[in-house]
């Protein structure tokens, strides 16, 4: 019988090899194989079965067999009333969960009447100002039946106290609502850069969310812990992996130090993650974490619930993937990244949309997107056998080498006292900037292809239909929040915010009085304000 | 002669956090043997122009990937010139559909990079563009 060894020295060595570094997207070198050599450690403690600790092949006993992944397209763009529009387009579409794309002045904690919001109302995703958008927003949509997701983080509480409220208005109790808010401000500072406050008062309120959540939305995730942005801003799979768990232990830390018991909130602590262009190494990533994940909260912070172990998540095709030369090979791109999600065993689904390097997608690009999802589920038989890829000896040897290096930079974050201090002395985004940069360069120099762009490139590619955003709209929405703003309690909409400066102040949970303000008609800028006299105002250090 | 290294504004306008782009165009025009200062981000067009002046650059570099672009390229031109700094090169990247990037060309960017440009083409640029101010 022939070992690795002894068929590397006598079979590949004199076979030919390309003069090519065999690395993966994130630069870990490969070996020629792998084989029964490779494999470490006992097959029920690392690997085991589906639904069952560490839920290395998936955490639900039947996976897909069970129910298919959510298909959750994120949409949003204009005023409420077209995202609403192009959501209930989705749901006749066969779509079977919302996702929410908020505007950069939501984002940022701006109404659409302010200075600031110029020009950008409405352009990267759906204006809100005030609870009347929101109800627009959501208008004949069940809160009961549909689950909903919303992109939003340093304004995420009071966007979630708007969602109650609709609730209200639809006569949904809020123990029947069910979604996920990304309200992930530890990965903000790293990534994706929305913020209002500074780090430490950022994650008193995302922590003042996880506890109005656990005691009265149970069934609401109320954070989703990002490796998404971290990623598109140019970190590898590894460092994707690690600092989004290490931004997971920060939280369920400080949820305990509020005095919750770790069982109380961790079952709804949900995950997002980036499919890239490295099929193997995706899967193995996806893989990795879950297995992670469910060492540490049964390790680290002594879990007894099974599902406070599960790491339950989202992933999206990546977005930084796609070219905007030749956008018709961003499907092909897209359809690959699905199916590195899919056998990686996530729960639900965004496939980007061919045109999105451009601009927001035109219902077309949208459709194919969505279509992408449901001929994987439908037509290629993927969905039949539960995580079919878990064995092989390359993806089980990879899923340890991504656990090894992530563990590292995890070990490397506990000794420099967690990831808040670490954000604080720019760690991880210096960590992310450097990876970014040397990616570039490998690009330019040809270490890594990117087909259309660095090789096999056409001049004068024809340029695909886009979608348009009326400069109108704008108008029409400054004028709207204007309109309200006139029309209100002015006396109330004050008392409503003073009641949220001293909940601030006196470290009272801020859910209860955001609600309230909401309800009175206070906006998402005239909360936000409190934000900044109350906590102060973050502002970039410009780290290169 | 000793002559003066060109000083290029990398800037950030907008609300959106895309700074990828904007800081590895930064790190490569410094490598590169420019002096480059970083705005950081989610600048108005005031703090650009602002600091355009203060720090006494030959070029601007905006990158915008927000989709707002019609409305922040020209009003930065707009600050420069009321400041007396209309001779400040503005160039700029980010999603800028071709369109637009044509139009804004008239308004006086001087060039606009896409997706797929390189620093090396970039750099090339700068050094054939970009002059010292009088």
């Amino acid at each position: 019988m022939t070992s690795k060894r002894e068929w590397l020295e006598h079979t590949y060595r004199g076979a030919a090899e390309r003069p090519a570094r065999f690395t993966t997207l994130s630069d870990l070198e490969l070996e020629p194989l792998y084989g029964p050599e490779d494999r470490a450690g006992d097959y029920d403690e690392k690997i085991g079965y589906p639904g069952q600790y560490p839920y290395t092949r998936g955490v639900y006993g039947s996976m897909y067999r069970g129910k298919l992944w959510t298909m959750r397209q994120f949409a949003g763009f204009g005023l409420a009333a077209d995202t609403n529009a192009r959501f209930h387009f989705l749901l006749s579409q066969g779509q079977t969960g919302l996702s929410t794309a908020f505007d950069m002045p939501a984002l940022m904690g701006y109404d659409a009447d302010h200075e600031r919001a110029q020009g950008e109302v409405g352009r990267e995703g759906v204006s809100v100002s005030s609870i009347h958008d929101m109800l627009a927003l959501f208008d004949r949509i069940p809160l009961a039946e549909v689950t909903t997701s919303m992109t939003i983080n340093c304004t995420a509480s009071i966007v979630l106290a708007m969602y109650l409220v609709v609730a209200e208005h639809q006569g949904v109790p809020w123990e029947r609502l069910s979604g996920t808010i990304q309200n992930d401000m530890l990965k903000e500072f790293i990534a994706q850069r929305e913020w209002i406050s500074p780090p430490a008062p950022s994650l008193r309120i995302v922590i003042d969310m996880i506890e109005f959540c656990a005691k009265r939305v149970p069934r609401w995730h109320p954070v989703s812990i990002s490796g998404y942005h971290i990623r598109e801003a140019g970190s590898t799979a590894v460092q994707e992996l690690a600092f989004t768990l290490a931004d997971g232990i920060c939280y369920v830390e400080e949820a305990i130090r509020r005095g919750l018991a770790v069982d109380d909130f961790a079952p709804r602590l949900s995950f997002f993650w980036d499919l890239h262009n490295d099929f193997l190494e995706e899967i193995a990533k996806l893989r990795a974490a879950r297995r992670m994940w469910a060492h540490l909260m049964k390790e680290r912070f002594g879990a007894k619930d099974p599902r406070s172990l599960m790491l339950r998540t989202h992933a999206q095709t990546a977005g930084v993937s796609l070219t905007a030369q030749q956008p018709m090979n961003n499907i092909v791109r897209v359809a690959i990244q699905a199916l590195a999600g899919v056998l990686g065993g996530t729960q639900s689904l965004h496939t980007n949309s061919m045109d999105e390097t451009y601009a927001l997608p035109t219902e077309e690009a949208v459709m194919v997107a969505l279509r992408t999802q449901q001929i994987i589920a439908d037509e290629t038989g993927v969905a039949n056998t539960i995580d079919p890829l878990g064995g092989s000896y390359a993806i089980e040897a990879l899923t340890d080498r991504m656990e090894r290096e992530a563990q590292h930079y995890i070990d490397r974050i506990d000794e420099a006292g967690g990831m808040l201090k670490a954000i604080e002395r720019g760690y991880p985004q210096r960590e992310i900037a450097e990876a970014a940069f040397n990616y570039q360069r490998q690009l330019e120099q040809g270490v890594k292809i990117v087909v259309g762009v660095n090789k096999y490139h056409n001049e004068g590619d024809a340029p695909v239909e886009t979608l348009r955003i009326d400069p109108a709209m704008e108008k029409h929405q400054v004028a709207r929040v204007r309109e309200m703003k006139r029309s209100r309690n002015a006396g109330a909409v004050g008392d409503a915010l003073r009641r949220v400066a001293e909940a601030c102040r006196s470290g009272e949970n801020l859910m209860e009085p955001i609600c309230a303000a909401v309800r009175g008609e206070a906006t998402i800028g005239e909360i936000s304000d409190v934000f900044r006299s109350e906590f102060g105002v973050y502002t970039d250090p410009g780290w290169l | 002669m000793d002559e003066r290294r060109l000083r290029i504004l990398v800037a950030k306008p907008g609300l959106d956090g895309h700074d990828r782009g904007a800081k590895i165009i930064a790190r490569a025009l410094r490598d590169g043997g420019f002096e480059v200062i970083y705005t950081g981000l989610h600048q108005t067009p005031e703090m650009i122009a602002e600091a355009a002046v203060q720090e006494d650059v030959d070029a601007v570099g905006l990158s915008v990937l927000s989709g707002a672009h019609m409305t922040l390229f020209p009003e930065v031109i707009r600050l420069l010139k009321e400041r007396g700094a209309d001779d400040v090169a503005v160039f700029g990247g980010g999603i800028i559909p071709g369109d637009d990037a044509r139009e804004l060309g008239t308004m006086g960017v001087k060039q606009i990079f896409t997706p797929g440009a390189t620093t090396e083409e970039i750099i090339k640029w700068v050094h054939e563009n970009v002059h010292p101010r009088q």
